[in-house]
């Protein structure tokens, strides 16, 4: 079974996310940049599903700059076998990623597609139900149990206030949440080997899909700064301030 | 303009995150239909019909509906949102779960998360877990929105009239089965919609420590939360987690205990109306953020806390 991995390149979640004076967006001159945590979920599942033998071929694709290359190189140093680059340099929205995606799907022929839930810098946790309902395939959003049983896979979600499990047809779309797995770190020796994987690039224009945003950004602000408030002196001071001075209990 | 407000419940109640889109909508303009897609849902669809705004609600009752699946509510929600402007729902794990596939499917972007309306086509968002504001204008003829239910105040659940319009429109896209449902076995609320939230960071030391909280949580009727630090560390599972890659949270208060105050972990939370921190860490940088700031040692401070609140609660 094949397993195609979408991974993303974002601002590492480390990073103090700095807005730029004039408003336009995020500073992201000079900041180190890594895969989105939710994506090494992804890459981890896909190899953990190749070690029980259920995976014969992981396929990772990123869509970004030249840059991103990085991104899919870690994925490969983890275990994936060959890469994807759908270079670009221009800002991909989720719609748009998602009819990338949806091209490389019909070229690949996934059995499975796992994609991270959200990214960190835009927040959106729309591509990977975007690519489900263009490619006409099922969901297993937020997921935090995978297991693949003949045709189907049962993908256990996580939901507010609980877990949901659904069955899913094959070929379907997983997008994964934090407790489905930890993702491993790549060693020195697969770092290396990774550099001889393969890995084709291709631009959007070669996969006959128009990226231009739908969606226009007007201004990025900074949240408006907490002041820090007062000492207390005890738990009294705090209890009596909470129910008299805040109103919040 | 006409907004369809996709109704947020589970089959015998109405959720109050509807009422809080519903104030979205009202916020935007124009008239407010509810679509309430279930099974066996007729005492959803009578609550929706008596919320403030709304003037009509449309019934999809159908077994495809009754357990929420992206697949089904999808394709019914692109067929029934066809004829409005905007088409909104929760940002609760139901709407973030089938609304891009309603925009996928009417060839439209998504505006998730909202957390004010400018007009009706422009709104702001919080992008960066919330370290960054951005304001965002859709060009599409129909906007799908889901909406930070914490952002909008609720309209009143009473005192509306709409009519009740029940739909024939049975989509099973045949994709999808539920298997089954695990519902958290405590009885604290959920901790992404609490109004009041206790958390405990590395300073906590293990998990047993944790009980401490949960017997100030129950007094308040708090959800537990955590850091990154205690999940990593052990203490607690992940799905405690409140921060950039955990759960976000705006509660009216938040108790950050033996938290330091990453940036990951203020990203989770610094959007609650208040913010008390209980660290012996005088330095430590939740002060920065927090209300109320007490420089204690937590092991003395939690229970102290527990007896003060036993006193005026």
């Amino acid at each position: 079974m094949k397993v195609l991995v979408a991974v993303k390149r974002v601002i590492d979640y480390n990073v103090k996310v700095r807005v730029k004076p004039d408003n336009t967006g995020v500073d992201l001159a000079n900041v180190k940049m890594a895969m989105n945590p939710f994506c090494e979920i992804a890459v981890e599942e896909a190899v953990r599903l190749k070690e029980k033998g259920v995976a014969s071929e992981i396929v990772v694709v990123s869509i970004g700059p030249k840059a991103a290359q990085e991104q899919i190189r870690t994925a490969l140093a983890l275990g994936a076998d060959r890469g994807i680059h759908v270079e670009t340099d221009e800002e991909v929205q989720s719609l748009e990623a998602a009819k990338l995606l949806k091209a490389v799907v019909e070229k690949e022929e996934p059995k499975l597609v796992i994609l991270g839930k959200q990214s960190i810098d835009s927040d959106n946790n729309q591509t990977g139900q975007m690519l489900a309902a263009l490619t006409g395939m099922g969901q297993g959003t937020f997921a935090s149990e995978v297991v693949v049983e003949g045709d189907k896979v049962n993908v256990t979600r996580e939901v507010d206030g609980g877990l949901m499990t659904v069955s899913l047809n094959l070929p379907a779309v997983v997008t994964t949440d934090l407790r489905l797995n930890e993702p491993r770190y790549a060693s020195l020796p697969n770092i290396m080997k990774a550099k001889k994987k393969p890995l084709d690039n291709m631009s959007p224009a070669d996969l006959g899909v128009d990226v231009a945003p739908r969606l226009s950004t007007l201004k990025v602000e900074a949240p408006a700064a907490r002041q820090a408030g007062v000492k207390v002196a005890d738990v009294a001071e705090l209890v009596d301030k909470l129910k008299n001075e805040a109103k919040v209990i | 303009m006409s907004i369809l407000v996709i109704a947020e419940h589970d089959n015998s109640s109405l959720k109050q995150a509807t009422l809080n889109v519903v104030a979205a909508a009202k916020a935007i303009g124009g008239d407010i239909d509810v679509l309430v897609a279930g099974e066996n849902c007729g005492a959803v669809a009578e609550a929706a019909a008596k919320a403030e705004g709304v003037n009509k609600v449309l019934v999809a009752d159908n077994a495809a509906y009754g357990h929420f699946l992206g697949e089904n509510l999808g394709e019914l929600v692109a067929e029934v949102g066809k004829g409005y402007s905007h088409v909104l729902a929760a940002a609760g794990t139901t709407g973030k779960d089938f609304m891009p596939r309603v925009a996928a499917l009417l060839d439209v972007a998504q505006v998730s998360d909202i957390i004010r309306v400018e007009s009706d086509d422009t709104f702001v968002r919080p992008i960066y877990a919330g370290n960054a504001i951005a304001t965002v204008k859709s060009s599409d003829s129909i906007k799908v929105i889901t909406v930070r239910p914490t952002a909008f105040d609720p309209v009143a659940a009473e005192g509306g009239s709409a009519s009740v319009e029940q739909l024939d429109v049975v989509k099973d896209a045949g994709l999808s089965a539920f298997v089954s449902e695990e519902k958290a076995e405590s009885d604290r609320p959920d901790l992404a919609s609490a109004g009041i939230v206790i958390s405990g960071g590395r300073g906590m030391q293990n998990g047993d420590n944790f009980k401490m909280l949960e017997s100030v949580a129950d007094l308040l009727g708090a959800a537990v939360g955590a850091s990154r630090a205690a999940v990593d560390a052990g203490f607690v599972p992940n799905d405690m987690q409140v921060g950039q890659t955990g759960k976000i949270v705006a509660p009216q208060l938040y108790v950050a205990v033996g938290i330091s105050g990453a940036i990951q972990h203020l990203a989770g939370m610094s959007d609650s109306k208040v913010i008390v921190a209980i660290n012996k860490d005088e330095e430590a940088p939740i002060f920065q953020v927090a209300d109320y700031g007490l420089v204690a040692d937590l092991f003395e401070a939690v229970p102290q806390l527990e007896e003060e609140l036993k006193k005026v609660l």
